[in-house]
């Protein structure tokens, strides 16, 4: 039987928005305020959802411990209070919350069996959010 | 097709414990949650329906009568109860009463009403243990 279980974890990071590919003009033209050259800061929730088949001894898709450590291994350590500028994912990418949602789910994606990675959701502030489903 | 959600709580104690492990075993598995004195949780339930809206009311299904149907499926058997002892389909040795499991239960419980009335079918149950943790359940794929 397939059930999916979610689990929302929060962590807090810097930002600027800006793109090597676009002049400063352009740059400031298509992201405003966010490319204040000093970057800014969200408290950012990651949603992760993962599905899979109920195991019929513990009623679990999987154990909550598990993927707690696995997240916060993978995500938390790598961009918990840190400038997401300077991770070698925003080298040549810029930290929307679009392409942080893909990181999380590529960082996620194949570890946390025995279920399976469907969805990842990042909430940047209460009023936006992204998902990102692998395709 | 449009679909229609509709959220309720109801608080409920529970423990997690499989009777076919030992108690070293089912603490290992199943840690602060397997305290046989109980623990409890506001849980929100969330019932996503979809469907055509009708012509002429617009609606996919009557929400009051959604909601009627969750009080009595539901909410009347699980609201200021202890799962394990007092549900059936959690009683020792039937399913452990895991965020999962309760999701598929409302599923059993809800799904009968809402395919006899017409219209619209079941489409998601979502079972909030905490603002946190949420587990769903969207019928046999």
């Amino acid at each position: 039987m397939k059930a999916y279980f979610g689990r929302r974890y929060m962590l807090s990071a810097s930002h600027r928005l800006h793109s090597a590919a676009l002049t400063p003009e352009e740059n400031l033209a298509a992201y405003g305020k966010c490319n204040n050259p000093h970057g800014h800061g969200h408290n950012y929730v990651v949603e992760v959802l993962v599905g899979g088949a109920v195991d019929a001894g513990t009623g679990m898709v999987l154990n909550l411990a598990a993927l707690d450590e696995t997240v916060q291994k993978r995500v938390m350590e790598r961009f918990d209070h840190t400038n997401l500028n300077l991770d070698p994912l925003f080298v040549n990418r810029v930290p929307t919350t679009e392409n942080l949602c893909r990181a999380v789910f590529e960082l996620l994606d194949g570890t946390v069996g025995p279920a399976k990675l469907e969805q990842v959701r990042v909430e940047e502030t209460e009023n936006n959010f992204f998902e990102y489903a692998g395709r | 097709m449009v679909f229609l959600t509709r959220r309720a709580t109801f608080s409920a104690s529970h423990y997690y414990w499989n009777p076919a492990w030992s108690e070293a075993e089912n603490a290992r598995v199943f840690g602060r949650c397997s305290n046989r004195n109980g623990h409890g949780h506001n849980y929100t339930l969330e019932v996503t329906v979809a469907g055509e809206p009708d012509p002429v009311t617009g609606f996919v299904v009557d929400l009051k009568w959604l909601k009627d149907v969750m009080e009595r499926d539901v909410l009347a058997t699980y609201d200021h109860r202890h799962l394990n002892l007092e549900v059936a389909e959690f009683a020792e040795g039937k399913a452990v009463p895991t965020t999962e499991n309760i999701a598929i239960a409302a599923w059993k419980r809800l799904e009968p009403a809402v395919t006899t009335a017409g219209g619209a079918k079941l489409s998601r149950v979502r079972v909030y243990e905490t603002p946190e943790i949420f587990a769903e359940y969207r019928g046999e794929l």
